[in-house]
């Protein structure tokens, strides 16, 4: 019960504070949006697009943006040092953890949203057919590049380099996300939508996820310790 | 939990090669004031740091009561409070939403207790103003209140008084006096001698990592720290 709320309460902070300064969900939103429009621009000739781009488009720009979301993020607990004092407080570690996790995805699913409609839009894309599973798939996907980008981003908190340092190595951990997030995806784009092979890679997703979320509880306490 | 007494035993620190605390022992008491004294880089925001349980010892043993530090139980850090040299606070948010989170945090009921520390920092005309707009003294006095929010056992400070003018500095000593009598233990980490000088019930004199000197406090202390400082 103390974990679900400390949980809740550190994720109605992050809330509150970004409900006041709206920083990290603007310039996530410019970076993606940037990203497709670039995108968009390469890959579509004469208004037709590559075949299967849509799915890596859409998911290179979930993970870039979940990147500068992080790092944004835990920005904001370095100044002022307050992640010390949440560590510091009566309070389950991991909760804190958790906490910020929530944070991180509630952001990311908002961006996905205007990422979605964006890349249909642009690659005519039918990501609307199967919305269910598509909406599994990036809820699986994004959880499970939070929880790893989650915890290195905490860890990195302190250090000179954590701007370099996380997506060197974030990314190498997270390839097995991202990969079975476009695949997932593509199956859905098929001119008829593989559904069995979405759903396995949607199961591919949740274990991910469940492996990555169940180590990143038991270490963050001990990691976070100087 | 609760406990009358600190105790560090041959309490040493590495940072890969450096050595940020050796083999540091000390004891501090129920209503003690110990005022950890030395230069730039002698280990103390670290020992502050490993009485915080945030920073893990290399080697020694912590002891808060009979309480081993090691698994630093969430029940343990309920007794502490830490004001470092970073204030801990976020600026986006307002002075209470600051004090009402960490009231949270601890468990403790927001609404007299936030209201009591706003009044408690001179802030209660300006608790819904964002942090960010504060001075440095205004802040300083927030960070305290929220560090002694859940009236913590054991009181860290580091640099208490950087920022506040006079009047403040009265009211911080005025406080940190009446916790000490009401059974708290407070070690402050400062530079300032003269503040110190009269305030503090003991002094420990740092340098490199080691504890050179642990005495009770007696009027010349600047004579004292010059001569033992500049001997080591």
């Amino acid at each position: 019960m103390m974990f679900v709320r400390v949980a809740l309460l550190v994720l109605k902070k992050d809330f509150a504070i970004e409900v006041k300064s709206r920083e990290i969900l603007y310039t996530t939103l410019f970076f993606a949006v940037s990203c497709v429009l670039v995108f968009a621009f390469a890959l579509v000739r004469d208004g037709r697009a590559i075949d299967d781009a849509a799915a890596g488009i859409l998911w290179i720009a979930i993970a870039f943006a979940g990147t500068l979301a992080l790092g944004r993020t835990f920005e904001r607990e370095r100044y002022g040092e307050t992640l010390r004092a949440l560590l510091l407080a009566p309070a389950p570690r991991p909760a804190i953890y958790v906490g910020k996790l929530l944070g991180i995805v509630v952001l990311l699913v908002l961006a996905e949203t205007i990422l979605v409609p964006l890349v249909a839009l642009l690659f005519q894309a039918a990501f609307f057919a199967r919305p269910w599973l598509l909406a599994g798939l990036l809820v699986a996907g994004t959880i499970g590049f939070a929880s790893v980008g989650t915890l290195f981003a905490a860890m990195l908190v302190r250090s000179r380099t954590r701007d370099v340092m996380l997506p060197i190595l974030l990314y190498p951990i997270t390839v097995p996300v991202i990969i079975a997030g476009v695949r997932g995806t593509s199956a859905l784009l098929q001119p008829v939508p593989d559904e069995p092979a979405a759903a396995m890679w949607m199961a591919l997703l949740v274990c991910f996820d469940v492996v990555f979320v169940t180590l990143a509880l038991w270490t963050f306490e001990p990691l976070m310790t100087e | 939990m609760d406990f009358d007494v600190i105790t560090l035993t041959d309490v040493s620190r590495h940072f890969g090669r450096r050595r940020a605390l050796g083999r540091v022992s000390l004891t501090a008491r129920s209503g003690d004031i110990v005022g950890l004294l030395g230069p730039n880089g002698a280990g103390k925001s670290t020992l502050i740091g490993v009485l915080a349980t945030l920073v893990a010892p290399t080697s020694g043993d912590v002891r808060y009561g009979s309480q081993t530090s090691r698994q630093a139980p969430p029940a343990l850090r309920g007794r502490i409070g830490l004001l470092a040299h970073d204030l801990h606070l976020y600026p986006e948010l307002s002075a209470r939403q600051n004090l009402a989170f960490f009231a949270q945090l601890y468990g403790i009921d927001r609404r007299e207790i936030v209201d009591a520390a706003l009044a408690s920092a001179g802030l209660a005309d300006r608790g819904d103003d964002a942090v960010s707009g504060f001075s440095r003294g205004m802040r300083q006095r927030l960070a305290l209140e929220r560090a002694l929010l859940h009236r913590p056992r054991l009181v860290l400070l580091d640099e208490p008084f950087t920022g506040l003018d006079d009047h403040a500095v009265d009211l911080v000593a005025g406080r940190l006096r009446r916790l000490a009598a009401e059974g708290a233990i407070v070690l402050l980490a400062t530079h300032d001698l003269d503040l110190a000088d009269g305030l503090v019930t003991r002094v420990m004199l740092m340098r490199e990592g080691r504890i050179i000197a642990d005495e009770a406090a007696a009027p010349g202390l600047r004579a004292r720290y010059r001569a033992m400082i500049g001997a080591a």
